[in-house]
């Protein structure tokens, strides 16, 4: 969905769908068929591929918000992710093993409860978004590429020197852990939990973008000066922002790791964060569902091409330059017209 | 007399060597039209700058309505009624007009961290939204992308958007300029209108409407002030024709 697209005019559509809204419908459709049919040909492996697109489509919703509706070039979304995988894997960790977390002030196991471990990792996610934005968002421009990418690697360095929770060779989670009223190790049943949390997150943008916020932000992308003098800071409207993105993305990276019942600092380096920004430039920056669509684009091209040759990075690099030079709104773009405004 | 609404006093600004802003008094009263006027590079959107809060002088201080603006900042500014339009226009070229206006009535309105209700279907917003595009002269072209407006057009929707500002005073950096005359004609007569609402301080090297519009007029040459007076007054100065008006004639 394009900056004008999400926020206009509601002038008497009748219900009937824009262009935008079937492609995104499909692409919903898309995920969701594409995961069952695997289900019920019993390709558990196409389902555990539908799942991780699923997830880094959340991960980079989250950068979405911020690079989409604000216009910052974050490079550094790989440390909420990873942020966010530590956290479940932490919790799991201390749970699995009967070894207390901390037993002070309260005595703390662990948990293997997902919603808890959600909870947390939203939260650790946005403590860190908050900190890195506050020194982050004084600069603009290659600075900012810069200084995100910067505080990213300094949390990579950090998690791989640091002995306590596996350091360079990562973190297993023995047992995926639970959610109530579900069989999470079935993968058709984690797969559905992914879905519902990706349609809940794109929900919850989609709001955003509609709101007094959104409206602020997408003006902050556009013209900071004018947001200036209409009496609002965008300082504060980034900030925010980023705070909400980082806690995404580190939802994100929490049901990655019970995906892969496994953390490792991969999670957190910046090839990560280099490719949450090619899922956004490959499904049209901004736009709504360009996350989905460019994940799913970017796991079929890795499983597809990656059987044929070992060098498939090598074209997907030339198709990701076609993409920049020729087709800038990405595949969304392509298949449901330009932005229609600007 | 009444009390004017803008008070500068003393207002000094360098940029290195450059004395940009000299030792400038003016200021600005209900109901007027004050013109600013000089050569190219005088120093009027300097002056204009530090007055939005864009940029702090050196020395001297702004004061609006009795109370010295030290310390606040353009969106503080903005939010206490400075409504200014910029000599380059400057709106969010991807929203429409009507977005745009929106925005500035949200802005005005001081509540932009809400994230529930659409922003769009709010109806006081919009009821103001449209009422000021309407009194821009932009109405029948609210669904239209700021990047699409005509030169002339993207004028009317600044004056729209500081319209929505519930301005206490208009700070207009040539918003004539590259209108062509017609379009110059009718925003001259808008912002012969608009003055009542609020003071107009007005720069423009268009000088028929200078000297139609405006109540009185400053003279702006290498940063100073070198005269202030009703329109006849400026038109018969030795010292302006000399440095200013001679130089066009
Ligand atoms: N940020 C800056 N840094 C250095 N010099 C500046 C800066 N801004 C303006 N100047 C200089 O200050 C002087 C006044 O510039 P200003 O833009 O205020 O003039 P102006 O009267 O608005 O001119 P014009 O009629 O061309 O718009 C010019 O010499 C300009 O080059
Ligand atoms: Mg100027």
């Amino acid at each position: 969905m394009s900056a004008a697209e999400v926020t206009a005019v509601p002038e008497g559509r009748g219900g009937r769908m824009n262009r935008a809204q079937i492609v995104n419908a499909a692409l919903a459709l898309g995920l969701l068929g594409f995961g069952l049919v695997a289900w019920a040909m019993g390709e558990t492996f196409l389902v555990t591929l539908a799942t991780k697109v699923a997830i880094l489509a959340i991960a980079g919703a989250g950068l979405n918000l911020v690079l989409g509706f604000g216009g910052l070039v974050s490079f550094g979304h790989a440390a909420y992710f990873g942020l966010g995988g530590y956290s479940a894997g932490i919790l799991a960790h201390h749970a699995l093993n009967y070894t207390p977390m901390f037993e002070w002030p309260f005595l703390f196991e662990g948990t293997t409860s997902m919603p808890v471990i959600w909870i947390t990792a939203m939260v650790i996610g946005a403590l860190a978004a908050a900190l890195i934005g506050a020194l982050s968002l004084r600069t603009t421009g290659v600075y900012f590429i810069m200084i995100t990418l910067a505080f990213g690697q300094m949390i990579f360095y950090f998690a791989i020197s640091w002995p306590a929770y596996g350091g360079e060779d990562g973190l297993p989670i023995y047992v995926r852990n639970g959610f109530p009223g579900l069989n999470t190790l079935d993968p058709v049943q984690f797969f559905g939990l992914t879905c519902a949390v990706l349609f809940a997150v794109l929900g919850l943008i989609a709001m955003l973008a509609h709101s007094r916020f959104g409206l602020a932000l997408q003006a902050a992308r556009q013209n900071r000066q004018r947001l200036m003098a209409v009496g609002i800071r965008p300082g504060g409207v980034l900030l925010v922002a980023f705070v909400i993105s980082g806690a995404i993305t580190a939802l994100a990276g929490a049901l990655y790791a019970d995906l892969n019942r496994f953390v490792s600092p991969s999670m957190l380096s910046w090839h990560l964060s280099g490719e949450l920004l090619v899922f956004l430039i490959l499904g049209g920056t901004g736009r709504l569902f360009a996350p989905l669509a460019g994940a799913g684009l970017y796991i079929t091209l890795e499983h597809l091409l990656g059987g044929v040759s070992d060098h498939w990075q090598f074209f997907f690099g030339l198709l990701l330059l076609g993409v920049v030079l020729f087709a800038r709104g990405g595949v969304i773009g392509f298949l449901a017209g330009g932005k229609r405004h600007g | 007399m009444a009390d004017p609404i803008l008070d500068i006093r003393g207002l000094s600004k360098s940029f290195g060597a450059l004395k940009a802003t000299d030792d400038v008094s003016l200021d600005l009263r209900p109901g007027e039209i004050h013109a600013l006027i000089g050569p190219n590079g005088a120093g009027k959107s300097t002056l204009i700058k530090q007055i939005s809060g864009e940029i702090a002088p050196d020395a001297g201080e702004v004061v609006l309505r009795g109370r010295s603006l030290a310390g606040i900042d353009a969106a503080g500014r903005a939010r206490m009624g400075m409504a200014r339009s910029f000599q380059v226009s400057s709106v969010a070229p991807e929203f429409t007009v009507l977005q745009n206006v929106v925005l500035a009535a949200q802005g005005a309105s001081g509540a932009t961290f809400r994230f529930f209700r659409p922003v769009m279907r709010d109806a006081g917003l919009l009821q103001t939204a449209r009422d000021c595009i309407a009194q821009a002269g932009l109405s029948g072209r609210e669904a239209v992308p700021a990047a699409e407006l005509a030169h002339g057009e993207r004028r009317k929707l600044e004056i729209a958007m500081a319209l929505a500002l519930k301005p206490a005073l208009f700070l207009l950096d040539e918003p004539m300029a590259g209108m062509g005359t017609e379009g110059a004609t009718a925003l001259g007569d808008l912002l012969d209108a608009l003055r009542h609402r609020a003071p107009i301080l007005l720069v423009e090297h268009d000088m028929d409407a200078v000297f139609r519009l405006s109540d009185r007029v400053s003279v702006l040459v290498y940063g100073r002030v070198i005269a202030t007076g009703t329109p006849d007054e400026i038109r018969t100065d030795r010292e302006v024709q000399r440095v200013y008006l001679g130089e066009e004639a």
